[in-house]
């Protein structure tokens, strides 16, 4: 009879190595399983840039009817801010709190509590693999956008370097907070409706309907208080807008902030939650 | 180890309670839910108690609704029980520490962990990074695995292009990479063919010669019970019924035996008999006919068991 001699862990390796090993091996998958469906990627991507391209449309068409401009953005840089919107939106994708339920009913939840790593960890290596095959194929249609609709920017390095971690900031904050509202699932059967307002209110204040520049001063203020606006208007405006040093690196603390707070939600309410979880039917 | 504990898995108590809404057909009882909402409690699990030692293979059974899958997800720390007290390899399960779950899988016949696109082999090179596996264990013990169920041939094709059965034989493999100490099988053979049945039972046979694992098998075959397991519990409305040997239980519900007879004149007589009068009708068929051959068995399990829950 031979010994259960390798149920035990590498002890040669770090905590820190194991998860990074479970990080790049997560994403590999994922890049892997995403290039099975190339096809699939390109009609996602031309449906998703159809909603910028909505707004840039609109904003040009009236900033076009006011001299050029609108509050002082003119026509290229809201082309500039819709382009970027769109590689920004690619890398804010995150496992969605409606698809909790058929997580749940199909037994992955079960398949991943039964395994040695807090859940969260599948769903950031997961969509950080994910997002890889998207942008390698979305580059092409940020191409032609740019060659139809001319956008103007001119980053500076710092802003390119903010935004470079910024865009990973911001998906990491969006995982997190996708991650505490889908365990309301184990506790409501009706977290849908939840759900619903979370993504209206993210729409109205993040940037992503409107830039914040043209929203009302009140609602600029209501947004400064929210994670979302960390999430679509900040690294969008680290690239596309003239935000000053100080702006740009209190933005990424302002990440940072969120993302502890996202954080630590994650942890505390995920025990409460593995308690309520009843397992049924799987 | 607690005091008094002695087993690789130690039940004592356990229980665990639905509370499930509840509500007439309807319109008006629907809209009657709204203000007052009836809650039913359902003990799917009540005040079970056992004891597994190391490297036994013990057969859970039970009618479908009976407890066991509950009883199995409070063992893997999938759910947190109403009362009771449970130790798993000294663990307590619902705390779900790390170095527990490295040490137990639970195996559900209906779960699918593996990449669907992909090849069983980036799965398990997925949970070689979760399980924190050294890699030169993982790919001895890979292969080995592979080697005992023999599908070599299986693990190199998308997961999605697999039958029922062959899938299933992959998912295993999968869950005992890590090479487990204690294996919760919930029905790991439930719509597979004969030939794949017999193909998972030698595998968990072997699995548990090989590395003395402890394994807790629920299961609606009683082939795979027969063929695997010389102890059997038996729960029916979330309490035990019976834990003894499997040949035991037999003995104390098989309500009949079969006598069956080959006469001098070449006609075969089979007949069952009360299990109290088996010796006077034997001693009987004997004083009264030319008996060239006599047998006498007890009834199929399958019969016992339905005796068992009967009772």
């Amino acid at each position: 009879m031979t010994e259960l001699t390798a149920v035990r862990p590498s002890t040669q390796v770090s905590a820190a190595r194991s998860l990074l090993d479970f990080y790049v091996t997560g994403m590999r998958t994922q890049i892997q399983t995403q290039f099975q469906y190339r096809a699939a990627i390109y009609m996602y991507t031309l449906g998703m840039v159809s909603e910028p391209v909505i707004y840039l449309v609109v904003w040009r068409t009236i900033a076009n009817q006011h001299g050029g401009t609108i509050n002082g953005i003119g026509a290229g840089q809201i082309a500039a801010y819709y382009i970027v919107w769109t590689l920004v939106r690619t890398f804010n994708i995150v496992f969605t709190p409606f698809g909790w339920e058929e997580r749940i009913r199909e037994g992955q939840f079960s398949s991943q509590l039964l395994r040695p790593l807090h859940p969260i960890h599948y769903d950031l290596a997961w969509f950080a693999g994910h997002k890889i095959p998207w942008i390698v194929l979305y580059a092409p249609i940020a191409v032609a956008l740019s060659l139809v609709f001319h956008p103007v920017l001119h980053p500076s390095a710092l802003g390119i370097v903010v935004f470079v971690i910024a865009i990973w900031g911001a998906y990491v904050i969006r995982s997190l907070n996708g991650f505490v509202l889908g365990m309301l699932t184990l506790f409501t059967t009706r977290a849908t409706s939840i759900f619903q307002i979370w993504f209206l209110a993210e729409l109205l204040v993040s940037g992503r309907l409107v830039p914040l520049t043209l929203m009302p001063h009140w609602a600029q203020s209501v947004a400064a208080w929210l994670p979302f606006k960390w999430t679509f208007y900040f690294p969008i405006e680290a690239l596309v807008g003239s935000m000053s040093t100080s702006a740009l690196l209190t933005g990424l603390l302002w990440q940072l902030l969120w993302t502890a707070i996202g954080g630590i939600l994650v942890f505390t309410t995920f025990r409460l939650a593995v308690r309520h979880y009843s397992a049924v039917g799987n | 180890m607690l005091d008094g504990v002695t087993g690789v898995v130690h039940v004592d108590g356990l229980r665990k309670v639905f509370k499930v809404p509840e509500r007439e057909a309807g319109l008006r009882a629907s809209m009657r839910s709204l203000y007052a909402r009836r809650w039913r409690e359902v003990r799917a699990v009540d005040g079970v108690s056992f004891e597994l030692q190391p490297g036994e293979v013990v057969g859970f059974l039970g009618p479908n609704g009976a407890g066991k899958t509950t009883t199995l997800k409070m063992l893997s720390g999938l759910l947190h029980p109403t009362g009771g007290d449970v130790r798993v390899l000294g663990h307590v399960p619902w705390k779900r520490e790390r170095d527990y779950l490295r040490r137990i899988t639970l195996v559900m016949g209906n779960r699918n962990q593996l990449q669907w696109d992909l090849p069983a082999l980036d799965s398990f090179e997925l949970n070689r990074a979760i399980y924190r596996l050294p890699r030169e264990d993982f790919t001895r013990t890979r292969d080995e695995l592979i080697e005992l169920l023999d599908i070599g041939d299986l693990v190199r094709k998308p997961v999605r292009q697999l039958s029922l059965g062959e899938r299933m034989k992959v998912e295993v493999v999968g869950s005992l990479l890590h090479l487990p100490q204690v294996l919760f099988l919930d029905e790991p053979t439930i719509g597979l063919d004969v030939t794949m049945q017999k193909r998972i039972r030698h595998f968990v046979a072997s699995y548990n010669e090989r590395y003395g694992a402890t394994v807790l098998l629920t299961s609606h075959y009683m082939a795979d019970v027969e063929a695997l397991c010389k102890r059997v519990i038996v729960i029916h409305h979330g309490r035990i019924l019976f834990d003894g040997l499997l040949d035991a239980l037999a003995d104390e519900f098989g309500a009949y035996k079969t006598i069956e007879a080959v006469l001098g004149d070449g006609e075969t007589v089979r007949m069952q008999v009360p299990r109290a009068e088996t010796s006077a009708a034997t001693a009987r068929l004997l004083a009264e006919h030319d008996v060239h051959d006599l047998t006498v068995e007890d009834p199929p399990i399958e019969d016992v068991i339905e005796q068992v829950f009967a009772s």
